[in-house]
Formats: C-alpha cells, sequence, structure tokens
C-alpha cells in the first residue's frame, strides 16, 4: 500500500477522517430529514428561531462553535457530565470530533433536503392521499423518493464539510494522533514542524482526490434518479 | 347510495355556503371559475376543512363540525380525478394503477366490472402500462388517472373538470369513457363542469353554483329545460336538438341527422347510423331569415314560427323559434328583430352555421325534447 508513500500515522489519520465524516453524516441524516421536513411544511411557533439555530454554525466562527461544544459537551459541561455519568464521553474523543462535524454540516444538509422537500408537488401527494395512503404512507412512498436527490445530495454535502472540518473540532476534541487527528488536523501539524511539507503535500491531495470522488459519487446518484423521474 | 352536503367557509373576500344532495348518477357541479366548485369537491375529499359543515356519503358521516367528525383523507374512500392527471412521477402506469391497493382493508372486494383488466379495457390503456407518466399524453395521462382512481374501488368518484386541460380531440375521446362509466360502473360521480356541452350530455342530476352559493339545483333535464344555468350562462345559451344519425355522405365528408326540427348536416361523426344524438345549437350562431334563404355558404336551414322574443340586455334579443315541435334559440340584435320586424306566429327561417355544432355536445340521446336554454 505504500505506492503512495504514506506513513502509518498518515494512514491513521485518512481511516480516522472518513470514519468520523461517515458516522457524523448518518447520525445526522434523520434528524436533518426530520427539522428539514418540519421546516418545509409546517408552521409553528419558533420556527423562525429553529430555522435560525440550524444555520448559526453555518455563520459563527467555527472556533466559536467548537468552544460552546466543549462548554456544553465537555466533562464538566452543562450536557458532557449528564452524558459522562452514563459513560459516554465526548471531549477529546473521536466521537466528540463527529459530533463536531455532524453540527458544522448540519446547515448545508437542512438546506439541501429542505429545498428538495419544498419542491416535491403537493398536489401528487394529495392525491396519493385520495388513494388511500395515511400521511406516513404518503411521506414514505411519495415526498422520500421524489426528494431523494436532494436528501442525497444533503447528505454529500455534509459528508465533504465533516472531511474538511477543522476549526470546530481542534477547539473542542484538540488534535490527538489516532483519537482526534483528522485529515485536516494532520496537515496543519505537518505544515508546524521542519521537513513536514512532504507529508502535508501527500494528504492535501488525499484530501483533494477523497472530496471530489464525494461529489463525483453524489452527482452520478443524483443523474441517475433524475432520470427515473424523467421522461424514461 | 346518498350525498348529502353542507359547507360554509371564509377565505378571505371569497364566501362559500353551499347545501345540495345528489342521488344515484352522474351529479353535475356547474358555474363559472370561481364559483366555488372546486372548493366543494376539496371539501368533499377531506382536501379542504370548512369552517362549518355536514358531508354524509351513503350513511357514513365524513365530516360534522358540530360533532367534531372529520374523517381523514385516505380514509374516505372517495375517488378523485383532478383537473392535471397528478401521477406518482416515480412510478410506472400499473405501480400508479396499484397504488390503491396497497392501502385496502383486507375483505373489500373490487366493483364488479371494475377489476384490473376490465378498467384497462374500458380505458384503452394496456399498452402504457411499463410506461413512465412523463412519457404520456394529456389524455392518456387522464385515462391512466381515471383508472387509478376506479381502482382503488371508491364508493364516490369526483371528477374535477376531468377534460379542462385537454383539446377536443381528448375530449371526445374521453367523455364517451366517463358517459360508459355514469351508465354502467353502478359508482355515483360528481362531475365539476363550466362546459354546458359536458353537462348536458352527462348530468342526471345537476346543481348550479353561483359566487359560493347554490343558484339552482335538480333533476338536469328539467333545469336545463326552464334555462336555469344562472345568467352568466346567457352569453353561451343555446338549444339542445335530440336527433338521428340518418346517414353519412363520404364524399362530403359529412353526416346527415334527421329530427322533430328538421335535418342537419354536421362534419362526420362516427356514429352508426340509427344512433340517437344529442345537439347543443349555440344562440348565437343561429341566424334568421323572413324569406327562404338562398346563395348562403351555410348548409342547415330549418323552418318554423316565432314563439316568442325576450331581451337580454344589452341590445341583445332571445329569439325562441318552434321548429316541428322543437324549440330554438337564437341570439339576434334588437336592430335586426326591428328591421325584419319579427313577431310571435311570424313564419321564419333558421340557418344554423354548421360550424355551431360543438362534437362534445353531440351525445347519446336520452329521450328528451328540444331543450330551450
Amino acid at each position: 500500500m505504500d505506492g503512495l508513500g504514506l506513513t502509518p500515522d498518515e494512514w491513521t489519520a485518512i481511516a480516522l477522517s472518513l470514519r468520523v465524516a461517515a458516522v457524523a453524516t448518518l447520525a445526522s441524516l434523520w434528524p436533518g430529514l426530520a427539522i428539514a421536513w418540519l421546516l418545509a411544511r409546517k408552521r409553528f411557533p419558533g420556527r423562525g428561531l429553529l430555522d435560525g439555530l440550524v444555520h448559526l454554525p453555518l455563520i459563527l466562527p467555527p472556533v466559536v462553535t467548537g468552544y460552546l461544544l466543549l462548554l456544553a459537551f465537555g466533562r464538566r459541561g452543562t450536557f458532557g457530565a449528564a452524558l459522562a455519568e452514563i459513560g459516554i464521553v465526548l471531549s477529546f474523543r473521536w466521537t466528540g470530533a463527529a459530533l463536531a462535524c455532524a453540527v458544522m454540516g448540519f446547515p448545508l444538509m437542512v438546506r439541501a433536503m429542505r429545498l428538495s422537500l419544498e419542491a416535491v408537488d403537493r398536489r401528487v401527494e394529495q392525491a396519493a392521499a385520495t388513494l388511500g395512503a395515511s400521511p406516513w404512507s404518503v411521506f414514505l412512498t411519495v415526498t422520500l423518493p421524489l426528494a431523494l436527490p436532494g436528501v442525497l445530495a444533503g447528505a454529500v454535502l455534509a459528508f465533504a464539510k465533516a472531511m474538511g472540518e477543522f476549526g470546530a473540532t481542534i477547539t473542542f476534541v484538540s488534535n490527538i494522533p489516532g483519537e482526534t487527528q483528522t485529515l485536516p488536523s494532520a496537515i496543519y501539524t505537518l505544515t508546524q514542524v521542519p521537513g513536514g511539507e512532504a507529508g502535508a503535500l501527500r494528504l492535501t491531495l488525499i484530501s483533494v482526490a477523497l472530496s471530489m470522488a464525494a461529489l463525483l459519487a453524489s452527482e452520478l446518484l443524483a443523474r441517475r434518479l433524475a432520470r427515473r423521474l424523467g421522461a424514461g | 347510495m346518498s350525498l348529502d352536503l353542507a359547507v360554509s367557509l371564509t377565505r378571505g373576500a371569497f364566501r362559500l355556503d353551499v347545501a345540495f344532495a345528489a342521488s344515484p348518477g352522474l351529479t353535475a357541479l356547474f358555474g363559472p371559475s370561481g364559483s366555488g366548485k372546486t372548493t366543494v369537491i376539496d371539501c368533499l375529499a377531506g382536501l379542504v376543512r370548512p369552517d362549518r359543515g355536514r358531508i354524509v356519503v351513503a350513511g357514513e358521516t365524513l365530516l360534522d363540525t358540530h360533532r367534531r367528525i372529520d374523517v381523514p383523507t385516505h380514509r374516505r374512500r372517495i375517488g378523485v380525478v383532478f383537473q392535471e392527471p397528478r401521477l406518482l412521477p416515480h412510478l410506472c402506469v400499473r405501480q400508479n394503477l396499484d397504488y390503491g391497493r396497497r392501502f385496502f382493508p383486507r375483505g373489500r372486494d373490487a366493483i364488479p366490472g371494475l377489476a384490473f383488466d376490465d378498467v384497462i379495457g374500458l380505458l384503452g390503456i394496456g399498452h402504457l402500462l411499463a410506461r413512465r407518466p412523463a412519457g404520456l399524453s394529456g389524455g392518456e395521462g387522464q385515462r391512466v388517472a381515471i383508472g387509478r382512481a376506479l381502482l382503488s374501488r371508491p364508493r364516490l368518484l369526483l371528477m374535477d373538470e376531468p377534460l379542462a386541460a385537454l383539446d377536443a380531440a381528448r375530449k371526445a375521446e374521453i367523455l364517451p369513457l366517463i358517459e360508459g362509466l355514469r351508465d354502467g360502473a353502478g359508482i355515483p360521480i360528481v362531475y365539476v363542469s363550466h362546459a354546458v356541452s359536458e353537462v348536458a350530455r352527462l348530468a342526471d342530476t345537476l346543481v348550479v353554483l353561483e359566487a359560493g352559493r347554490v343558484a339552482a339545483a335538480g333533476p338536469a333535464e328539467a333545469l336545463l329545460r326552464r334555462g336555469e344555468l344562472g345568467p352568466d350562462h346567457a352569453a353561451q345559451g343555446g338549444s339542445l336538438l335530440d336527433m338521428v344519425v340518418a346517414g353519412h355522405d363520404p364524399a362530403s365528408g359529412l353526416t346527415h341527422l334527421t329530427g322533430i326540427a328538421g335535418a342537419l348536416s354536421v362534419p362526420r361523426l362516427d356514429r352508426a347510423v340509427g344512433t340517437p344524438v344529442r345537439l347543443l345549437v349555440p344562440a348565437r350562431d343561429v341566424l334568421v331569415a323572413t324569406q327562404a334563404p338562398v346563395g348562403l355558404s351555410a348548409r342547415n336551414v330549418l323552418a318554423g314560427t316565432v314563439r316568442d322574443l325576450t331581451p337580454l340586455g344589452e341590445g341583445a334579443v332571445r329569439v325562441t323559434l318552434e321548429c316541428g315541435g322543437a324549440a330554438l334559440a337564437a341570439r339576434l340584435t334588437q336592430a335586426s328583430v326591428r328591421d325584419l320586424a319579427l313577431a310571435p306566429g311570424q313564419p321564419v327561417f333558421a340557418v344554423v352555421k354548421s360550424v355551431a355544432f360543438d362534437p362534445q355536445g353531440i351525445g347519446t340521446g336520452r329521450g328528451l325534447g328540444a331543450v330551450e336554454i
């Protein structure tokens, strides 16, 4: 495997990044879909507040988001202490890195999902209801399939964001090799040590390749789905 | 099967306050755009919740705001054919037709004569089953939508101007199917339309809506006879003539019809000789002459006498003619009436322009005499 000339530490960083990004994306998929649906379809008090909260990580400096996470989920944080009681520790663990990535990618995911849900023709959903489909059946058999391209795009965006997340992650869970040192943290570390340029460049190229692959994959999927919905 | 409806609602400046009862067969909701026809359909289907109201279908209360009953759309068992097909774009035609099946409670039988194969045969959509909705024409899509609604085994079928988005040829293709459903399927139908020709052809019961209120309601024949289609209708008024196909002339491409009013020629009509047909003759397409016209391009001239003259306002007069026992209305200007010195009892000739015959107005006759509207 060393055709790429990667050191074991670099491999560890890549594997960790993929794991963190995958867990962050999968874990935020259903909450993201639920909130996107609420924002797209429901009018309720506090809707604007929810919308603002979801978008907050997009406009706050990542360091601030990371620090807020540390305050909330740190060992002595508001939720962190309670979670520690039941054995869940997030600070300075890879799970914390996943949480930071999920929070940072959440606005992108919800935005894409919400737009695709808003684009689903309500009249077709009504027609399904007249044929006997309950609201939950309508969601599963009509809304979700029709919104799927956007839902996938949202997931890919969140994954790509998680692969590149740096500020909030390093603030919240630091930069521990093998535990919280993701690809961007590893690149940052390599640029800080003498002779690290080659390693930084290698990881940078890997990072670019992974992001491109994710983008291409989502593009292919979206096109395939569009064909299925189109004049097939 | 019965339908009892009383609903009222206010949405901004629009107020709807409608109550009617429908007997079996086809009930037409007739009225101009904005009269509330579609809102009534939406209330029936449970897509719109009225402020106050009660809806009872076949003895089951679907809505009673007073008793806080509001059966959700998916449990109402009311099939709806909308103005546009609204097919599920991600499913093929067969899956669209089958969509309602997965929600049947066990033990609900297909409507007799309306099993899957019957329906695709009736609608002629067997060759479309593998296609996607995006690849269908408007007429094909609407036929699939009708099939899908029928296969969901409804106890009431709502059709909200199902022909509105189709051209004349597609309308001519689907109207006989709706007639077939009315006469054969035994499902009561509520049919929304603002086209007199469709109503005249299809309706058993007629409910005329105007500005959110019921202007008239009752058996279609009687209402049409009395001309109670609402003031908006005066502009498009006309007469219904029942005739029989007497023969076809391949050379001229015309079909000859005969009836008590006389003989008429219309563009080729694909019906066998002897088939009864009902014609709609728009009043504005009838000219009146005091002498037998010569050198005229219009082919259809009927002899008759003036029965009465009714001013319509804006300088227009409705002249009702008696042609061999059938009534024929003509819309003339007051100036023409004066120039011709028309008076009741006077013998005249009615010139009917061939183009005045609306192919969609030609339906199967049902023993109705000429109707004045």
